[in-house]
């Protein structure tokens, strides 16, 4: 398959980009709004061109599991859900991340807490970024904001993963996955070999095979000593993660006296609100974070000592605010404006909220 | 007619002590040492009637920890 | 002849399995994992399966499994082994894979995975070790933990109004269309230990020729959490265990 141009929903983007990138396996289960990207597998049936196995799971439970074994094994495998889906997941990323296994998840969220609504959202900031499960550990975080940034960010997660032996997650939310826009689908990769997968990964669980000596998957080690240094080896690996992979873009900031913060599709819609807020002479730039995890708090940092006030707008009570508030320190104003529930602001409130934020206050 | 006999020869340190060697063999021919213990402790498993010994190899099969190696001569 | 010489002129006809790692074990004295291991360990190597072989180590006793057999090795999250076998198969269909799982990682925590992973009939090899009793964290009640027994956490005997019944999960598997082959064994004797050889032999024969998934189900003991002698435990065992849990083949369709 050549690169090629096609309208489609988000969801869509993912399943076709993972087949293109050469995944060897997805494993997943239906829940709404991602459900389109097993469905979109299943119709494409990739096992009878590149061979990638696709397979819908018992459950999110037996999905990550399925994950964690064929990553154990060196493949490029992947699941996705949505917000309660990805919350029994927790267990197995855990693990993913301490077995220093490389793996794609995807959440395209919607609004909780609980069953909550099917509707978009973003209020599993914190459970991303932050850990999720138990232990210290961190995902490597990308946040798309378009359909084209959906499937680009497969193959981005997918290396990310395998360069730092690390679970990535693509954190979307539903607007992202439900949309349909033009994207860009690169050609057809081919999935490596196991001679290619021995070498990248001489760590899997492949069988001895000519290698001599045995490998051993495991997240578990008894030894408080050793488990210490363990720990001090994913630290030392997210340390690197910070250093070499913050991603964000910024609008408009050049000239900007204030700064709004956003992800996701809600950067989209702050764009709207800033070209608004220009035509009417209020100076306001973007910044938007594409990895949430490694966050931008430099760039953030440094914009702030440029403008007088901050306005973070998120799907949630206030969640990405806590790290631009860490970033900026106290003396900065930063506010908040939020949407719950699987409510998406239009440009024009958002517009209304910083006014009364910062201009008419 | 030919005679078999057999010997067995057990790994005293890597030995639990756990009687179940002893219970298997069919002739008697293993018993756990009363007094003597080995590093770790345990009263290990020890031949007792050699001459019993038909290198059946019962005991080295249930034996959990692999201790007991089996051999067998055919006398023509 | 003396000792020497039959060990010198005759042949050795057992040793410790060349797949069982040097180091001791660290399971309790009598305890039926070890027996188990050395049988998995001569089937992988009488059939050619040391480099092709992978095993999905439980959470329970038998954790540290991946310590003891010289092949390669997945340590699951608790009751998680079948789904992880299940895509380390699907993604490597020319390697032996198989799972070692206790009764509580098996029919308890793991009771989803373990059913959907048969019922797809995933060419895996699940050998379940049953002795009715939570090893690893000191002595609780299983599963399969039979009613009047006593545990840790039932230590007036486990009554079926308060604790339900004993979960005789192997059965439940010979009735679903993606198990090839489903067998109840033990190890309390060399004859049945030889037997559980072959049937794991049995097993491992028909994942690799694709008919679906084997379920190989040990009947053990656990001295510790029985608090009884090994051999006692075993006379028990062969009295009160066969008798909820009855050797022999539940379904064989190879």
């Amino acid at each position: 398959m050549n690169e090629e141009v096609r309208l489609m929903k988000g969801n869509e983007a993912i399943a076709h980009a993972a087949i293109r990138y050469g995944a060897d396996g997805y494993f997943g289960y239906p829940i709404t709004p991602q459900t389109e990207i097993l469905e979109t597998l299943e119709d494409l049936m990739p096992w009878e061109t590149t061979g990638m196995v696709v397979l819908q799971a018992e459950s999110e439970v037996a999905s990550i599991n399925m994950v964690y074994g064929g990553a154990s094994t060196g493949k490029a495998v992947m699941t996705s859900s949505s917000s309660p889906g990805v919350s029994l997941m927790q267990e197995g990323i855990s693990y993913i991340a301490a077995a220093e296994l490389p793996a794609l998840i995807v959440n395209v969220m919607r609004g909780g807490p609980g069953l909550g609504t099917i509707h978009p959202s973003q209020s599993d900031y914190f459970q991303a970024t932050k850990g999720g499960g138990h232990g210290d550990y961190h995902l490597i975080v990308l946040a798309p904001s378009t359909v084209q940034e959906m499937a680009d960010f497969v193959a981005l997660g997918f290396d990310l993963a395998f360069k730092y032996r690390t679970p990535s997650m693509i954190l979307a939310d539903g607007v992202v996955g439900q949309m349909m826009e033009k994207v860009v689908l690169p050609p057809q990769r081919p999935r490596r070999t196991p001679e290619q997968i021995a070498e990248q990964c001489p760590w899997a669980a492949t069988g001895k095979g000519g290698r001599g000596h045995r490998n051993v998957v495991t997240s578990l080690e008894l030894d408080s000593a050793l488990m210490e240094k363990n720990n001090e080896r994913f630290q030392r690996t997210y340390a690197e993660i910070e250093r070499n992979e913050v991603r964000y873009e910024t609008y408009f900031t050049e000239d900007a006296d204030y700064l709004m913060i956003a992800f996701g599709s809600v950067a989209r819609i702050c764009l709207k609100s800033i070209e608004m807020a220009r035509a009417e002479g209020l100076r306001i730039g973007l910044l938007r974070p594409i990895t949430l995890w490694p966050f931008p708090y430099e760039a953030i940092a440094e914009l702030g000592t440029k403008v007088k006030g901050i306005q973070v707008v998120e799907l949630n009570a206030g969640q990405m605010i806590e790290d631009v508030r860490l970033a900026v320190g106290s003396d900065m104003s930063v506010r908040h404006f939020g949407r719950m529930g699987g409510i998406v602001p239009n440009p024009g409130e958002i517009l209304e909220a910083f006014k009364r934020d910062f201009i008419n206050k | 007619m030919a005679k078999v006999i057999g010997t067995v020869e057990i790994e005293a340190e890597r030995c639990k002590g756990c009687d179940l060697c002893v219970i298997a063999c069919p002739v008697d021919v293993l018993t756990l040492a009363e007094k003597e213990v080995n590093d770790r402790g345990y009263h290990f498993a020890l031949i007792k009637n050699a001459d019993a010994c038909i290198g059946c190899a019962a005991c080295a099969t249930v034996c959990p920890d692999g201790c007991i190696e089996v051999y067998r001569f055919v006398e023509k | 002849m003396n000792h020497e010489d039959i060990k010198s002129q005759g042949t050795k006809v057992y040793s410790r399995p060349r797949l069982l790692d040097d180091r001791t074990m660290h399971y309790c004295p009598g305890c039926s994992h070890g027996v188990v291991h050395k049988l998995v360990c001569e089937v992988l190597d009488e059939m050619g399966l040391e480099n092709s072989a992978i095993g999905v180590a439980p959470v329970g006793c038998a954790v540290f499994a991946y310590n003891y057999i010289d092949i390669d090795w997945i340590e699951a999250a608790h009751g998680r082994a079948p789904a992880v076998a299940t895509a380390a198969k699907r993604l490597n269909p020319e390697c032996a894979v198989f799972t070692y799982q206790g009764d509580g990682d098996l029919a308890a925590i793991g009771t989803a995975e373990t059913i959907h992973a048969a019922n797809r009939g995933d060419n895996i090899v699940i050998i379940f070790i049953n002795n009715g009793i939570y090893g690893m964290t000191g002595g609780q009640m299983a599963p399969t933990t039979l009613e009047g027994m006593k545990t840790a956490t039932t230590p007036y005997g486990r009554r079926a109004d308060l604790n339900g019944y004993p979960l005789n999960i192997t059965p439940l598997l010979a009735q679903l269309p993606g198990t090839c082959y489903v067998t109840r064994q033990s190890v309390h004797t060399a004859a049945a230990a030889r037997k559980c050889k072959a049937a794991i032999r049995k097993a491992f024969e028909g994942t690799l020729a694709a008919k679906g998934t084997a379920v190989v189900e040990v009947v053990g003991t656990c001295s510790s959490g029985w608090k009884m002698s090994p051999a006692k435990a075993n006379d028990w065992m062969a009295e009160h265990m066969f008798a909820a849990y009855a050797p022999g083949d539940l379904k064989d369709n190879l």
